[in-house]
């Protein structure tokens, strides 16, 4: 077609015959199709399908085998995971796990106390059920609960009270899964408050403590939490005066809360970003003073919004954490390298087992919390349907 | 009026009491480390830097010796094999990531599992744990240090990787100025053709003059080096008594971490893919399938260059994390920025302050850095919108 000064020429061709019907389509329904649509649409799909079905068909046994079907389920020493010995190929020695559990759960934590550390995974529990259950009965005092009265608690139940009968433990001997909780727990709990004071204050009229919040959170989040985790460990005790001195457990515990504490700035401030400005002028408008209307207007929605990006930066922290065993501090990942490093246990298979369990830890704990985030996420949307 | 007054004292108020209290935090941490390096006999200040270092690096971009290299020399080797870890993994995650997220769009079922598979599994890992565990796959993958596999002048063995170093300096300086000067012909080529597109002209070719500028002018610098009697002096490897001397070692330890880094980045890039293609209406890709376009071609050019708006911004802070991670070199021993300078060089001068605010400063103006360029690659994607 070619538009003339505004005339329009159809091109001389016209059908003069119908065309013959088109065949029906081959097949709608039923698993030929399916996979027809699904697995072989063209010829690079069918390749492709194929590769993916080989790889599988290696991958899942060998997997399986590994996991379940050679694996060692109990045994006092490496010589029971030792082929040799043994007399067939051997996959998981999951009998160094079991006999190690204890370990890679308190550390050196001392066996009698040990009701100490279940306790306070007990609390904890208790309050993190309390919070991500939304329709759980008063929210605030499980929020009230978790932030305050419990970092007090823990604290008295694992470093000991000797006033309530409580013998004192030294951080250097908690260790494994127990210092993981902490430090994560040290992290959320100091990051989540002070997250919200830097939004506010890198939203703030007032320049300086504009410029002060934006200075704090971009140098934590240019820097890497490595180099943090080192600062917080040498120079920590330089800046304190004459003779204080830091605990090695809470100096990186400092470290992480900053870092995590700069990050959780930038999710919230997303929050108070999508909250029209009509809320605020609405509440200011009702007489609230600026305080009032940010507490109870526009804090709440942010809050709200914001919680799968909270889940998705302590997911972040959680992982994480394992930096600080390269700083010497005894998490899960560093009391697992000490005890597949005891010679009583060694054997082929126990650095793949060591490492296959921590895999299945982490990474059981990272895909809840992501599966909850997610949850949040679509019932949010869904209220935002209605 | 009366109100805004006091309002305006408070702020002034409040803002002048910020201040104070930062200078004081800041002034009594000043005095404090003052005093304590006074105690401990150190000099504050850069000169340390100019001091023999007296020990060995591992891996080294440019010739470096034990023997007569200063602190400043060892930094600069450090600073070198971040920026060549990172790059490499920007490089390699990116196209893997754009992969991954891609498949996860695919029609075909199986590539769309797999792809989801690959991003749950190593998103929600810690890096540190997938770092261990490459590295000890690396290592069992080389052959025996004893009987290293050689082609050509390279070696490979679980010591690592040994390739001919070529050593541009005096007259050999004209290859890296050549392939400057070829980059830079690239960048005006680039410009020309997207001006003529532009004005509605044809489009200069770029592909295969782009290449044959950027790997022609050095190699024409080379050889015209060794036909003038200024042949590039080149150290080849050669097996010593106790291991393979000379040339480039690039270490196991550089592999994993190369590794480990890629794969771990290229999840999260596939998942800022994939929300790139999702935030492309699905009638841009009905329309193109309208057009006869054929999967591919629409997805080429009419949804990915529409998803580039989306994909760029969270892309450039990935590069930065891809960075920053690049710092866990210092759990495998890889010697990157962190490793040689927070570490043995910290550990050696115990210059706590100057080294941590170096290294800091490092990481700070690369952050800065790459935050301008990708905000301008941004204005540019983002179609003219700053």
């Amino acid at each position: 077609m070619t538009v003339e000064n505004g005339s329009v020429e159809t091109e001389g061709y016209v059908r003069k015959t119908l065309i013959p019907p088109a065949p029906p389509p081959r097949r709608l329904g039923g698993p030929l199709a399916w996979a027809r649509t699904n697995l072989f649409a063209s010829w690079t799909d069918g390749v492709v399908t194929l590769l993916i079905l080989a790889a599988l068909a290696w991958l899942v046994p060998e997997a399986l085998r590994f996991l379940v079907l050679d694996a060692v389920w109990t045994g006092t020493s490496g010589e029971a995971c030792r082929p040799e010995v043994v007399g067939h190929p051997v996959g998981a020695c999951w009998a160094f796990i079991g006999e190690k559990i204890n370990y890679l759960a308190y550390g050196s934590y001392p066996a009698a106390e040990r009701w100490r550390p279940n306790l306070f995974f007990a609390l904890l529990a208790f309050g993190g059920a309390w919070m991500l259950w939304l329709d759980a009965p008063k929210r605030a005092w499980g929020a009230a609960y978790l932030f305050l009265a419990f970092p007090v608690l823990a604290y008295a139940l694992l470093a000991g009270m000797p006033a309530l009968g409580l013998a004192a433990v030294a951080t250097g001997l908690w260790g494994g899964l127990l210092v993981t909780v902490v430090v994560s727990m040290v992290g959320i709990v100091a990051s989540l408050p002070l997250g919200i004071l830097l939004a506010l204050g890198r939203r703030s009229d007032w320049p300086v403590v504009r410029y002060a919040c934006i200075g704090f959170i971009e140098f934590w989040r240019g820097v890497p939490l490595i180099t943090v985790l080192f600062m917080a460990n040498v120079m920590l005790p330089l800046f304190l005066p004459g003779d204080v001195t830091v605990d090695r457990l809470v100096r990186p515990l400092i470290g992480i809360a900053l870092f995590a504490s700069a990050y959780m700035a930038e999710v919230v401030r997303g929050g108070l970003q999508a909250i029209p400005e009509g809320q605020m002028r609405a509440a200011l408008a009702l007489g609230l003073t600026k305080t009032q209307a940010l507490r109870a207007v526009v804090l709440p929605q942010a809050l709200k919004i914001v919680v799968p990006g909270i889940v998705n930066t302590l997911i972040g922290l959680f992982k994480d954490t394992t930096l600080v065993s390269i700083v010497g501090i005894a998490d899960f990942i560093r009391v697992l390298e000490a005890a597949r490093a005891d010679p009583r246990w060694s054997a082929p298979a126990v650095p793949a087992t060591a490492y296959a369990f921590a895999a299945l830890f982490y990474f059981a704990v990272c895909f809840g919390m992501a599966r909850y985030a997610g949850f949040i996420e679509r019932r949010l949307a869904a209220g935002e349907a209605r | 009026m009366a109100e805004s007054r006091t309002s305006s004292w408070r702020a002034l108020a409040v803002q002048t009491l910020l201040v104070l209290a930062l200078a004081a935090l800041a002034y009594v941490a000043a005095t404090n480390a003052g005093q304590k390096l006074a105690r401990q006999g150190i000099v504050a200040g850069f000169g340390f830097l100019a001091r023999p270092a007296g020990f060995d690096i591992g891996q080294s971009l440019i010739p470096y010796a034990a023997a007569t290299a200063t602190y400043l020399d060892a930094f600069l080797v450090g600073l070198l094999n971040t920026l060549l870890v990172s790059a490499l993994a920007i490089v390699i995650s990116t196209g893997l990531g754009f992969a991954i997220g891609i498949a996860r769009r695919s029609g075909n079922l199986l590539a769309r599992s797999v792809a989801a598979a690959y991003v749950e599994g190593f998103r929600n890992l810690p890096l540190l744990l997938q770092l261990l565990v490459w590295y000890v796959a690396v290592r069992v993958a080389l052959p025996a240090s004893g009987d290293p596999a050689a082609w050509g002048g390279a070696f490979l063995s679980q010591r690592g990787l040994f390739l001919p170093r070529p050593d541009f300096f005096g007259w050999a300086a004209l290859v890296p100025l050549a392939s400057a000067a070829g980059l830079l012909a690239l960048w005006l080529l680039v410009r020309a053709s997207r001006r003529a597109v532009a004005l509605g002209k044809k489009p200069v070719s770029v592909p295969w003059p782009g290449a044959l500028l950027v790997l022609g002018l050095p190699a024409l610098a080379w050889i015209g080096l060794a036909l003038a009697g200024h042949p590039v002096p080149v150290a080849w490897p050669a097996r010593g008594p106790y291991d393979i001397e000379g040339g480039l070692a690039l270490r196991p330890e550089f592999a994993a971490l190369l590794i480990g880094l890629s794969t771990y980045s290229a999840a999260f890039i596939a998942e800022i893919v994939r929300s790139g293609l999702d935030s492309v209406a699905r009638g841009q890709r009905e329309a193109a399938a309208a057009l006869s376009l054929s999967r591919g071609q629409a997805l080429r050019l009419v949804v990915l260059p529409q998803a580039m708006r989306v994909i760029v911004p969270p892309l450039t802070s990935q590069y930065l994390s891809t960075t920053k991670n690049s710092s866990l070199a210092v759990l495998i021993g890889y010697p990157d920025l962190v490793h040689v300078f927070m570490g043995t060089v910290l550990n050696q001068t115990n210059q706590a302050v100057e080294v941590v605010a170096i290294t800091m400063g490092v990481y700070l103006t690369l952050s800065l850095a790459t935050a301008l360029l990708m905000n301008r690659t941004n204005a540019r994607v983002a179609g003219g919108r700053p």
